[in-house]
């Protein structure tokens, strides 16, 4: 597969490795923080943590859309599946995150008209198929996804397609960055920025991370040769005391972003003034709401919707995984009462939370507690 | 946090000119291309799919720098052995290299 | 009359708990909860050293014969796809659950559930799909039932399959018997019974021309027998939870390791493809074709060789092999010197997106 295969090239990887190897000052530690789920799960799956200096630790960040979905927004989205005539769409990863009364599997399986869609456009298909009943889309991802519900909405609108409409989840990564740098037990020393986010915001967003905080970004792909290029630029950088946004996936993304979809997405999307976040609690202006004219097709206004409130279980240590204060198997549960298939917290939801990718895939005799 | 996949444009659609039929390593599907910017999308193009959506198309030119660079990088390996093998100083050019 | 093989007797199962409060579609998935169900409820109920086995087919002498015998139940939606239908997975899938058993096939049953409305045509094709599935691996089938139940109450029609087989020679195929340094033959690429069955629900509007793998495997597991005699220690054909979740499960059997070679997997491009694209790991997916066979070290290459050599064994390969660390692991080394645990299947695959 062209644009994967070369970047997988193991010649390639030894010499970036052997690079980072030399480079490395074996007199310090590094702390770097890939901030989105899907370096993690590549990180993991590659078993990139083996190619790396020992003196480098992975800090696995907070952009993982189901992993910090609140407990409280499942229960709100599944009661909307308890309507009669309703057909809940969800991307594959949502069917599996429990609520406090099962998972959409779960509630599907005992009668909910509950399906798994690849697109939001799947979604509204299925409403044109079915004027009978109303479709909602579980609408959740950051800003990478955030564009394809816009696109989607638009055209209902456009359409005058009424039976539809969008339970709207979508966050946004920088607040979450922020959230992150500012707290107190705080130690990283660089950030691996999402790269498929940047594809619609470009690399500006993150240059206060540079700026106000002395944190190098690089902005990164998510093959393997990828996210080795960047940690070693991190690298280079903190070693030149240098703290600049760096763009390593040129071949995907425009510095500037993609202009398109951020115009669709300031048409459909007003900022929330808050929204809870798993593991991180409140941050403000970090999620979407739809904007007011398109209230035919929101959710939150077509059903009664309970506003679950749910706080994260207590011995679940999340937001210290999540800060970089403690590595995935020092959670007191990890493995044990919190697992895959039974998930206490929400790092462990998805393949892309930093402590199911570690319970999956890491080999855990190799593994340093 | 969100996979997406490099695709080959196999043909745009006739009658809904945002659709692309779109090839992943032998498996087609329909992706829309209304994100795009550059409007003048062909067969033969590479895009980034994700849910359904092209997010960016690919550039050729700047995939093969990074790889050109990379493998420079070992040639420079390379070129710096061969200097070890006739060894003099090398701690200190590997350290000179990290300073 | 009916004695166990020694070597199930004196298994201790490690005890398993079910308190699910109610049947998930992850049970029926092939991977943990299936084996929670399966261990933790089923199984306690009607212990016995047969049993205990949990093997694919229940293997025990009658007189001084040993035979094999196997039941399955087969409910897939579309009921036809292409490469096959569920007709004839019903007759491949018992038949191969006898072959990785070491039984050469004798003979089958076979059980409808029909919902009242299928058109008959449809009916009269599986039968017709089955009839010639087993005329090709030259079993009989012998008997059955038919029940019919309201509409609505079953996908059109399910199937389940009985069947006998004879257990060649003084072939005795054990997790146990499995050394280190053993290593893992498998008999073609993976996961297009998967992969066909997940597009050709339509849902994720994903054109492929790829085709379900169900054959019968006996073939080869004869001629593998014959050639290697107990070089052969373990055989199994990786259906449900795919790759990782059979030898997940030999490892948790024998208190060993696998290491598997990533880059030895053979796996078609449109596989891949739909697997990256969808975000699915290969080594999970459903095969109805295929066989994964723990040998001898010693035998491994003329194995290989005689398997290749027949067809549809063309693009047979050495994908792994045992080792004694890290106890009831199933790692895989990827291209570049990384290394990833492979953890049986959680439920349904499910495609992920973000």
């Amino acid at each position: 597969m062209k644009y994967v295969d070369e970047f997988r090239d193991p010649d390639l990887i030894r010499n970036v490795s052997r690079e980072l190897a030399q480079v490395v000052d074996p007199e310090r530690d590094y702390r770097i923080m890939e901030v989105c789920g899907g370096h993690t799960h590549a990180i993991y799956r590659h078993g990139l943590r083996d190619v790396l200096p020992d003196n480098i630790e992975l800090v696995h960040g907070p952009g993982c859309p189901v992993c910090v979905l609140p407990t409280g927004r499942v229960d709100d989205g599944l009661s909307i599946a308890r309507h009669p005539d309703t057909i809940l769409c969800c991307f594959g990863d949502m069917m599996r995150v429990p609520g406090t009364q099962g998972t959409p599997l779960e509630l599907k399986a005992t009668g909910a008209d509950i399906r798994m869609v690849y697109s939001p456009l799947d979604a509204l298909a299925l409403a044109q198929q079915h004027p009978e009943k109303h479709v909602c889309f579980f609408a959740i991802g950051f800003e990478t996804t955030a564009p394809s519900t816009a696109l989607t909405l638009l055209r209902a609108q456009a359409q005058g397609i009424r039976n539809f409409s969008i339970f709207c989840n979508h966050v946004t990564i920088v607040p979450a960055m922020r959230a992150i740098l500012d707290s107190p037990d705080m130690r990283i020393d660089g950030f691996v920025g999402p790269g498929h986010v940047s594809t619609i915001t470009g690399c500006r967003p993150y240059e206060f991370i540079a700026a106000d905080y002395g944190k190098p970004v690089v902005v990164a792909g998510f093959e393997p040769l990828d996210i080795l290029e960047a940690i070693l630029w991190i690298v280079q950088q903190l070693h030149a005391g240098e703290a600049k946004v760096e763009n390593q996936y040129r071949r995907i993304v425009p510095w500037e972003g993609n202009r398109a979809a951020l115009g669709a997405l300031a048409r459909v999307f007003a900022l929330r003034p808050y929204f809870e976040w798993r593991g991180l609690g409140f941050i403000s202006q970090s999620a979407l709401a739809l904007r007011p004219e398109f209230m035919p097709w929101d959710a939150e206004v077509q059903f009664e919707i309970p506003g679950v409130r749910v706080t994260d279980p207590k011995a679940a240590q999340c937001g210290e995984v999540l800060k970089g204060v403690l590595k995935p198997p020092q959670c007191k549960l990890f493995g044990k009462e919190c697992n895959p298939e039974r998930p206490v917290g929400a790092l462990m939801v998805s393949s892309e939370g930093a402590c199911a990718a570690h319970y999956r895939y890491a080999s855990r005799q190799l593994v340093e507690v | 946090m969100c996979l997406a996949i490099p695709g080959q444009v196999v043909e745009m659609d006739a009658v809904q000119p945002l659709l692309a039929k779109v090839d992943v390593g032998g498996v087609r599907r329909n992706v829309n291309v209304g994100l795009l910017e550059q409007s003048e999308l062909a067969p033969g193009d590479w895009i980034l799919i994700h849910v359904g959506f092209a997010l960016s198309k690919i550039g050729e030119e700047e995939a093969r720098d990074q790889l050109r660079m990379l493998r420079a990088m070992g040639e420079d390996e390379l070129a710096i052995e061969e200097v070890r093998g006739y060894a003099f100083d090398a701690e200190g050019a590997a350290h000179g290299a990290a300073g | 009359m009916i004695a166990g093989e020694g070597t199930a007797a004196v298994r201790t199962a490690r005890r398993v708990r079910f308190d699910d409060a109610r049947i998930e579609m992850s049970h029926g998935a092939g991977g943990k909860a299936s084996r929670r169900l399966v261990e933790g409820l089923i199984a306690p109920a009607f212990a016995n050293p047969i049993l205990a086995a949990l093997s694919d087919a229940a293997t025990f002498s009658l007189g001084d014969r040993r035979v094999a015998t196997t039941a399955d139940g087969y409910v897939v939606r579309p009921l036809r796809f292409p490469g096959g239908s569920i007709g004839e997975l019903a007759v491949n899938g018992t038949l191969n659950d006898l072959a990785v058993s070491g039984a050469r096939p004798r003979a089958l049953m076979a059980t409808f559930v029909l919902e009242a409305g299928l058109a008959a045509d449809m009916l009269r094709a599986e039968v017709a799909a089955m009839a010639g599935a087993a005329e090709r691996a030259c079993v009989a089938i012998v008997g059955g039932d038919t029940k019919v139940v309201e509409h609505g109450f079953c996908d059109g029609m399910y199937v389940t399959t009985f069947g006998l087989g004879e257990v060649e020679g003084d072939t005795t195929l054990d997790p146990r018997s499995v050394r280190p340094g053993d290593r893992v033959l498998l008999s073609g690429p993976i996961g297009d019974h998967g992969i066909t069955i997940l597009l050709a629900r339509g849902e994720l509007e994903i054109e492929s021309s790829l085709r379900s793998d169900t054959r019968p495997v006996w073939p080869f597991v004869e001629a593998l027998l014959r050639a290697c005699g107990d070089g052969v220690r373990w055989m199994r054909d990786p259906t449900r939870g795919g790759v990782a979740t059979a030898l997940n499960e030999l490892v948790r059997e024998n208190e060993l390791a696998v290491v598997l070679d990533e880059a030895s997997i053979p796996l078609r491009s449109q596989v891949r493809g739909a697997c990256e694209l969808l975000g699915l790991d290969p080594l999970h997916i459903a095969n109805e074709g295929q066989f994964l066979a723990l040998l001898a070290p010693e035998r491994a290459d003329a194995a290989l060789a005689l398997v290749r050599s027949m067809p549809g064994g063309e693009e047979a390969a050495l994908i792994g092999e045992v080792r004694d660390e890290p106890a009831r692991t199933v790692l895989c080394v990827t291209p570049y010197g990384g290394t990833r645990t492979i953890d049986m299947l959680v439920g349904d695959p499910l495609p992920r997106i973000c």
